[in-house]
């Protein structure tokens, strides 16, 4: 500290006044986080857009259907040109996998990125706060108005940003609604009140939930009911970048005496800025811990002092804790953990690919009779009967052929020429299958059931099942 | 005791202190259980004003709601009917036959008439037709008394028992092991004692039976009365006959009548066309 440069100590005061605010909060006080603009306040705006999606996406159209239809009811998933149904909700811990494993692997680089910049939790108690701020202004007015006695003021204030609340919960609602019934149509149901009990009752419960977990639970949520929260350590390495205070370069920190830093003093000035705008209430400076979301709106509020003070940025930046002392960040590629978590990435993605690109245009199943398992004939033959079921996923009707291959002499009953199978149901078949005693060699013969698709030969789908016979 | 006494005054606590330290304070519930016990009494009001709740002398209070369990399970009961309706008015009008022919009535059919198989028949008959010692297979394509779907109607409305008279008095033993060997491999028709004895008269000179008498096909694979010694199980028939009033060891083979009062029409009719379709109809 050469030179120690001379600010003006008023500017100072006022952000200790605002530092003064600040004690351990473990949920009995509300945070009144300040606003500040900045690199990564800008970010989180950016970020946050994904969420319009949630909103808008059920509007899109794709022919003559939502695009994106979660339809409960008749038990289809349609994603634009697909249709999922229960089927193939193997898909669904594919996408599951995916996620999951993604959320390790962003953690253990870049640390709770996801809390940060994504999570709904931190992004509608963003807006919440936003909103809060707009009616009833900073922090410090906030914290006023709180210990004020209730007067017309109040009041309004109060009134008018509850009913902002809930109506963002009850779009939040609305909108969670409109993915599993057509938007179109359940906003006019919503407005002649035919909507159904399910959606009625969905709407109420996002609503109080939005209202009470981003209105008032807000950090505690990530605290106390997050459990990701409580796993980061174990996805933590020393090699994650995490907003980090670098004490090296702070400590011993000081106030400014006269706008000035006092000798031997580092470069943290105790302004508790970094404090003051954290939406969970914690001082960074005590290092890494549980309730550090990594929005990064402390590196914002610490930049702008250094700025201030004239002492370059990133007293408070992202950095691992590797870094921090003195080693060189190793590449990426030679971190077991991100190399594991890829792998298992690349593998769900490809179960997701092949799964999407083989969702097939039948699904076959074979059940065979079990009382009785077989029967003699009067001409000494064995019969066994089999109840195909088969589903036609596609959108239009179809008709099939249906072969059974097995031993010599084998003959089929029940077997039509041409079937047709109606777009989207399960029909069901029942089939006699005889074969003479001379041509089995055994109790148990396999026999293979394939279906054609008149429509699109390729289109063919196969069923090993079982023919029974008495004991040899 | 008094507060001068209290060894923790200012505390809030009852003065009721155990032990030197151990003392009861009067803290206020917590609000979630006070919140808990308020929804409590206020959700049994509402209830018993909605609900029927209260037992009075003779009967019960009945609930603003109107709600009954009975009255679910009849309102339930009509969502069946609405859906069986149509179809059973149709099939009341129709010959089984008919029903058979029809694709979407028949699959109606093997549906609904699962329970009424289950309730009448498959005491006997098994829960898939399977048969069980005794009692015939409704599975297989063999019919004493004719495979199609009317001769299976008259079968369950009329009931069967058909006659077969003991033989001990004409045929003695060695003629009897003859005519069960011959009848086990399948040649009854060329064996002499067959003619001889009058089994032709039932039976058919080709020994393939007679579907009005009811009498036995005896040259295919399927056996009336199964036996571990098939041909031991042959000849006791012959020898005994079947439901043969004079023979306390006769075969006893009926079939009760399911028609009049038990079953009405369109259930028989239904049943027929459910054995029908158990894998040997004709």
């Amino acid at each position: 500290m050469d030179k120690v440069t001379k600010i003006d100590q008023s500017s100072v005061d006022e952000l200790y006044e605002e530092a003064g605010y600040w004690h351990v909060n473990t949920g009995d006080q509300i945070i009144h986080a300040k606003r500040m603009s900045g690199r990564f306040r800008t970010i989180k705006w950016y970020t946050a857009t994904v969420w319009l999606i949630y909103f808008l996406g059920p509007y899109l159209r794709w022919g003559d259907r939502q695009a994106v239809l979660f339809d409960i009811p008749n038990r289809k998933f349609h994603i634009f040109d697909i249709t999922i149904m229960p089927q193939d909700v193997w898909l669904l811990a594919m996408i599951l996998l995916f996620f999951a494993i993604m959320l390790a692997a962003v953690t253990s680089i870049a640390g709770r990125v996801f809390c940060g910049y994504f999570c709904f939790q931190t992004i509608w108690t963003d807006i919440y706060t936003f909103i809060e701020e707009k009616i009833e202004g900073s922090p410090a007015k906030r914290h006023k108005l709180d210990k004020m006695p209730w007067n017309a003021e109040k009041i309004r204030k109060k009134v008018i940003k509850h009913s902002l609340w809930l109506l963002i919960g009850m779009l939040t609602g609305i909108a969670f609604t409109t993915w599993f019934t057509d938007a179109y149509e359940i906003w006019g149901d919503y407005f002649t009140l035919e909507a159904g009990i399910v959606a009625w009752t969905s709407v109420l419960m996002f609503t109080l939930g939005t209202y009470i977990l981003a209105g008032f639970m807000r950090e505690q949520t990530c605290f106390w009911l997050c459990p990701y929260a409580r796993i980061q350590g174990v996805m933590y390495d020393t090699q994650t970048i995490l907003p980090t205070y670098d004490i090296n370069r702070g400590e011993p920190r000081g106030r400014l005496v006269k706008g000035n830093t006092v000798e031997g003093n580092g470069d943290c000035i105790s302004c508790n800025q970094c404090v003051a705008v954290c939406p969970t209430g914690i001082d960074i400076r005590h290092g890494q811990q549980e309730g550090c979301i990594t929005c990064g709106l402390c590196l914002d509020a610490c930049d702008s002092v250094m700025d201030k003070i004239g002492k370059p940025r990133g007293l408070i930046r992202y950095s691992s804790h590797e870094e921090l002392q003195g080693k060189k960040p190793q590449p990426l590629h030679k971190r077991p953990r991100v190399i594991i978590y890829f792998s298992i990435m690349l593998l769900a993605a490809s179960g997701l690919l092949y799964g999407l690109t083989n969702l097939g245009t039948f699904d076959l199943k074979v059940i065979h009779e079990r009382q009785p398992l077989f029967v003699k004939l009067s001409n000494g033959s064995i019969q066994n009967k089999y109840i195909l079921k088969i589903l036609n996923k596609t959108d239009k009707n179809m008709h099939i052929s249906i072969d059974v291959d097995g031993p010599e002499n084998l003959q089929t009953q029940g077997l039509k020429e041409k079937t047709l199978l109606p777009s989207g149901k399960l029909s069901s078949f029942t089939i006699f299958i005889r074969i003479p005693m001379k041509n089995l060699e055994d109790d148990r013969t396999p026999v293979k059931f394939t279906i054609h698709s008149y429509e699109s030969y390729d289109d063919s789908v196969e069923y090993q099942s079982m023919f029974y016979a008495p004991k040899f | 005791m008094s507060d001068d006494n209290n060894p923790f005054p200012g505390e809030n606590n009852t003065g009721h202190v155990w032990d030197d330290s151990l003392r009861e304070l009067l803290n206020d519930p917590p609000t979630w259980w006070r919140i808990g016990f308020h929804a409590s009494w206020i959700f049994v009001i509402v209830y018993c004003i909605l609900y029927p709740a209260w037992p009075l002398l003779t009967t019960s209070t009945k609930g603003v709601l109107g709600w009954t369990s009975l009255g679910e399970y009849r309102e339930d009961l009509k969502a069946i009917e609405e859906v069986r309706g149509p179809y059973e008015k149709k099939l009341k009008g129709m010959s089984a036959a008919a029903i058979l022919a029809d694709d979407e009535l028949s699959n109606y059919v093997v549906r609904s008439a699962k329970v009424l198989f289950g309730d009448n028949c498959s005491a006997c008959h098994g829960s898939g037709g399977q048969g069980i010692v005794g009692f015939p297979v409704l599975a297989d394509d063999d019919w004493l008394y004719g495979g199609t779907v009317t001769d299976i109607e008259a079968t369950i409305t009329m009931g069967r028992k058909g006659m077969m008279p003991a033989q001990a008095a004409l045929v003695n033993d060695a003629e009897a092991d003859k005519l069960a060997s011959a009848i086990l491999a399948g040649n009854v028709a060329s064996e002499p004692l067959f003619m001889e004895k009058g089994c032709v008269g039932c039976h058919g000179v080709d020994g393939k039976g007679m579907a009005p008498l009811g009498s036995a096909n005896l040259t295919d694979s399927v056996w009336r009365f199964v036996a571990e010694d098939q041909a031991y199980s042959i000849k006791h028939t012959i020898m005994h006959g079947v439901n043969d009033p004079s023979d306390p060891k006769t075969r006893n083979a009926e079939m009760p009548t399911f028609g009049g009062t038990k079953l009405s029409e369109t259930d028989i009719k239904k049943l027929a066309v459910y054995v029908h379709k158990l894998g040997g109809g004709q």
